[in-house]
């Protein structure tokens, strides 16, 4: 190959020059290395910066915003809570198991180099239908890989969603949250400016060829030589090397040993020492002999761009380095001191066998990338996808039939497969776990919790990624709504195509701008997260997902509303449906078809609903809560039935078609159910609030009778709800495991 | 059969065998590497045709050839004409 | 009835992590908690000790194959051949199986899979920490999460077990009836704990330490919690039964 080397590690003509004219020289090998490895999409956020700029980041409890490990908000009593979400699609499709477990870790330690200790991880994960081997297998691998890591570790994993859709299948989407505690005074953040002369303490895992990818094109060992080892090489995540990690890293927190903490991911040590020098506005030297090696013929840019899993940096003053050594020690976790933070002119100086092997601005590295404003351009099918409205398409199939066709459809049939192979309540604080709206964990010593959930809409984004993107904020805080929690704030994931094309830009300004909207109206800012672009491949990209994550909080848990129906009590449908079936669950499942408008989303409306949800639990006023999401009314109505073990009859007012009022989507509903006794006051609280209601009918009895139109039993429904994933997984056995 | 991981990466359970060896007593060891072993028998026509079905079973099903090398240590064939590898 | 409340060692291995839940639940239900390092040859004056439920060792090699040799396992073998009540969940139990204090050992789930879920459990003997003045038949509703809880043994060995009377519980349904469907992990005779002949030793795959708070769910951990903690200050057992 005579392309420039430059370019072979992906790096534009334009991009060196920028390089080139900022530290006044050609770039050596290995400068080329950390600059790739720094200013690829995936650290420098260069295709997306533009557009992130108009996420609403600011609000009253945000303590950190975007831009570093992780965010923060203060849910008040001095405790800080700590969250992000990250991707981890493309390891995940390579290596399922080790390509999530190894997601697990990299947000887990994005969460402790905040100082937080991680209480709960969720997981999103999009995958090609189940019909098929191959994403059986990644199916399969991805949850074994996230159960083997979260449970391995200790973190609860509590809640998350699964869905499957054609474009998947050769891009799963792997996005995993994870949310920690702190004292909110003791948050390590850039806020605090360690001194010139504090050292680098590289502790945890030695430094392997892990995830050597692009740049591998630099090994100076000839393809022949020994193939095997320079090839990029997988990461291997070590969970319990990740469970020392956590304890010793909270120690050293709790003991106030450190001036900074970062983790090593994308990019491993560049990314953290350049990092840590500009944060602290300082120049830093490192030596790569230093460095604990797995193996010793590292070159120089291996042990740079190295992605070898479980390492953290600290950044120590001299007289507590003994102390930060001996609790690395006591826990069994390698430390060395590998380098430090020096005065002089801002730049990252490395040194290897004596001699310097680098030495660029650390600023340039970490926040130089040029800033892309791509071309944007909508879609030519758009129109047609559009215009192509299901929603009055005639339906032969009996609605009791299209029912439990719909509950037996992967995306609405019991993940309990999935949550069950997750430790969902180690560290005892899980008051609400997977299975329900939205997860809630406790803060021990208090009679607070935080709620937990995440949405992603990809069917919608693909006919309308501002509505998608739009909704997805919205329904994830009515999950939080639901079991009586006050939504506070976001991180997010997106998941595109390609940037480089404009369709794909466009997807993404439009989903941005679809967050920010909701965002603004729902008062939940954005505390930071991750984007994720390049999911295609040759012309198949996924659908342009944007992923929510929330945070909730609950004043006094024992008042949370679950979603299981009881005996003896009232059922009302909150909000309003209207004739929409564009991009449903039912037109996918029953008609076949991906097609029409997403439905209508009034941000005024879905206030006043969580609004309502929030005071009705607050007074003790309702016996359950459910958010109409995919499937709509209907199943919303079996999901709470098959929960409680109770049936119900209803009835539904107005005159849309039948499978019209049951299956669509409309947004900003939720079925509530009431004691009769207290019927009145939850009607008066919500025509006080404006929201529409409507009393549907009563639960009880064996069976879901809807009207004259469907009568299935609670038995019938579950098996098949509960059954359908089981199924498809027991078809072909998996034999493949890590380890 | 022999699978093992291959060379460089990360065996975390040869790691912590590794590192709890010292503890009682064994100072002396390195390089732990944890694997896997598979005997099994295929009724084949021959030797050659045996071995490369092993060969084609290990790479689909037996091993994951992103993370691991699978070798073939034997294969012998027994009375009944099979071949066990 | 005594004064002083019942001291709880609770043993803490690199990887445990239901340590923290099991001095919880001690506390809870009115025992001094006391915590123990894998490192240090030293029970700290407990009356009684718990292996916790985790990772320990990240569950290499062998799960609770390296565990046993850590050095406070040489005081709690003295402690458990003194007739001292000693308690492993989960992977302490698998570590009291290594270490041979108890018989039999634990292997990979049949399905594979780990498994997180509610289950019953029948109380089989109230000869062990965990169920003395409990009664035989009893049901109790108490979380599994694991992926090696499947209870083996030899055939002679199991035989054994069951004619002197060596099973603690076994997973049932609510009434207590046996069946495969509700045997989570595919046990020998739906084995979910076992005892030392002397008794004194007992150690099961469920976590009763996450049943004992009422706001969480079911509490089927509190009689079990309330056994050892009598067991605790009663004097030492006496020998084969």
């Amino acid at each position: 190959m005579n392309e420039p080397l430059h370019r072979r590690l992906g790096l534009t003509d334009d991009e060196l020059e920028s390089i080139r004219s900022t530290i006044g020289r050609d770039p050596n090998p290995t400068e080329l290395a950390m600059y790739a490895a720094m200013w690829s999409e995936h650290c420098s956020y260069k295709s997306s910066k533009v557009h992130l700029r108009n996420l609403p980041t600011d609000g009253p409890r945000v303590l950190v915003g975007p831009g570093q490990d992780a965010g923060a908000i203060d849910v008040g009593g001095g405790v800080a809570v700590v969250f992000k979400m990250e991707s981890h699609s493309h390891p995940s499709a390579v290596e399922p198991y080790q390509g999530a477990a190894t997601g697990v870790g990299g947000i887990v330690r994005d969460i402790i180099s905040m100082g937080a200790r991680p209480i709960a991880l969720l997981d999103l994960l999009r995958f090609g239908p189940l019909t098929d081997e191959r994403n059986r297998w990644l199916f399969d691998g991805v949850v074994a890989g996230i159960g083997g890591y979260g449970n391995c570790i200790g973190v609860p994993t509590v809640g998350g969603e699964v869905h499957f859709g054609t474009p998947h299948s050769a891009n799963p989407t792997i996005n995993v949250m994870c949310l920690g505690i702190a004292p909110a005074d003791r948050l390590v953040t850039a806020a605090k400016a360690p001194p010139a002369g504090s050292l680098l303490v590289l502790f945890g895992a030695s430094t392997g060829r892990d995830g050597i990818g692009g740049v591998s094109v630099l090994a100076s060992r000839t393809l022949e030589d020994d193939a095997a080892e320079s090839r990029p090489s997988v990461q291997i995540g070590d969970p319990f090397a990740g469970k020392l990690l956590i304890e010793a890293s909270m120690e050293m927190v709790e003991r106030g040993l450190l001036e900074g903490l970062q983790d090593l991911g994308g990019a491993g040590l560049t990314c953290a020492a350049s990092e840590t020098a500009t944060r602290a506005g300082l120049g830093a030297e490192v030596d790569l002999d230093t460095v604990p090696l797995r193996q010793e013929d590292l070159e120089p840019f291996e042990i740079l761009t190295s992605e070898s899993q479980e390492r953290m940096l600290a950044v120590v003053v001299p007289e507590r380095l003994d102390d930060v050594i001996e609790v690395c020690t006591r826990w069994g976790l390698g430390a060395a001191v590998i380098g430090r933070l020096v005065d002089e002119g801002g730049t990252l100086d490395v040194r290897h066998r004596g001699a310097e092997v680098a030495r660029v601005p650390a600023r340039s590295l970490a926040d130089g990338a040029p800033v892309y404003s791509r071309p944007m351009a909508v879609p030519l099918e758009r129109d047609d996808l559009l215009g192509d409205d299901p929603t009055f398409t005639t339906m032969t199939t009996p609605v009791g039939d299209a029912l439990l066709r719909m509950l037996s459809a992967p995306n609405v049939a019991s993940k309990r497969w999935v949550w069950e192979q997750y430790d969902s309540i180690v560290q005892g604080g899980t008051v609400l776990g997977p299975g329900g709206d939205a997860a809630l964990v406790r803060i021990e010593g208090t009679l607070k919790a935080l709620a937990l959930a995440t949405d992603g809409k990809g069917r919608y984004s693909a006919l309308d990624p501002y509505l998608g993107a739009a909704h997805a904020v919205a329904e994830s805080a009515r999950n939080v709504a639901c079991t009586g929690a006050t939504p506070l704030a976001i991180t997010n994931c997106l998941n595109f195509g390609n940037p480089e094309r404009p369709e794909v830009m466009w997807q993404f300004a439009e989903s941005i701008r679809g967050i920010a909207d909701a965002c603004r109206a729902l008062e939940t800012p954005v505390t930071g997260g991750n984007v994720s672009f390049y999911n295609e491949s040759g012309d198949s990209a996924i659908w342009p997902t944007a992923v929510i994550g929330i945070v909730g909080l609950i004043h006094d848990y024992r008042l949370a509303v679950r979603h299981a129906f009881g005996d003896g009590t009232l059922v009302y449908a909150m909000g309003e449906t209207f004739p929409e079936l564009g991009g449903s669950e039912f037109a996918e499942s029953v008609l076949g078809v991906v097609a029409g408008r997403p439905p209508a989303l009034d941000l005024e409306r879905e206030r006043a609903l969580h609004s309502l949800l929030v005071e009705s639990a607050r007074g003790d006023l309702i016996r359950s809560a459910h958010d109409c999401g995919d499937g709509g009314l209907a199943i919303a109505l079996a999901e709470s039935a098959m929960a409680g073990g109770t049936g119900f009859a209803v009835s539904i007012p107005g005159d849309l078609p039948s499978h019209v009022s049951l299956f669509a989507e409309s947004a900003s509903r939720a079925v509530v159910t009431v004691d009769p006794v207290r019927a009145s006051e939850l009607e008066d609280l919500a025509a006080e609030l404006r929201v529409p209601f409507a009393r549907i009918g009563e639960t009880g009895g064996p069976r879901m009778v809807f009207d004259q139109i469907a009568d299935v039993t609670v038995a019938e429904a579950t098996t098949a709800y509960e059954d359908a994933i089981p199924k498809l997984m027991s078809g072909e056995r998996v034999l493949r495991e890590a380890g | 059969m022999e699978v093992s991981l291959k060379p460089g990466l990360l065996d975390p359970q040869g790691k912590a065998i590794e590192g709890s060896l010292p503890a009682l007593g064994w100072s002396n060891v390195s390089d732990v590497r944890v694997g896997k072993y598979v005997r099994l028998v295929v009724d084949a026509t021959d030797l050659e045709a045996a071995t490369t079905q092993v060969g084609d079973m290990s790479r689909r099903l037996l091993s994951n050839p992103v993370i691991e090398d699978a070798v073939i240590r034997e294969v012998v064939e027994d009375a009944a004409g099979n071949g066990r590898a | 009835m005594t004064a002083r409340a019942p001291r709880v060692g609770v043993v803490t291995f690199p990887g445990s992590l239901d340590d923290r839940d099991a001095v919880r639940a001690v506390r809870a239900m009115g025992g001094e908690a006391v915590p123990l390092w894998y490192g240090e040859r030293d029970l700290g004056g407990a009356d009684a000790v718990i292996l916790p439920g985790g990772f320990s060792y990240g569950d290499y090699l062998r799960t609770g194959a390296i565990a046993r040799f850590a050095p406070v396992m040489e005081e709690l073998r003295a402690f458990a051949d003194a007739g001292r009540p000693v308690v492993g969940i989960c992977n302490g139990f698998q570590i009291l199986c290594e270490a041979g204090l108890l018989p039999g050992a634990l292997i990979r789930n049949a399905g594979r899979r780990f498994v997180c879920r509610w289950v019953d459990i029948r109380v089989e003997t109230s000869l062990s920490p965990f169920t003395a003045g409990l009664v035989a038949g009893e049901v109790l509703r108490v979380p599994v999460k694991h992926g090696e809880g499947q209870f083996v043994a030899r055939g002679d060995e199991l035989d054994w077990m069951e004619g002197d009377g060596l099973v603690v519980f076994r997973y049932c349904d609510p009434d207590g009836a046996l069946g495969a469907e509700h045997n989570p992990n595919g046990s020998a005779a739906a084995i979910a704990g076992v005892r030392n002949e002397a008794g004194n030793v007992v150690g099961l795959m469920p976590h009763p330490e996450h049943a004992i708070d009422p706001d969480l769910g079911p509490t089927g951990g509190q009689p079990m919690f309330a056994a050892l903690l009598q067991s605790a200050l009663e004097p030492v057992a006496s020998g084969i039964r």
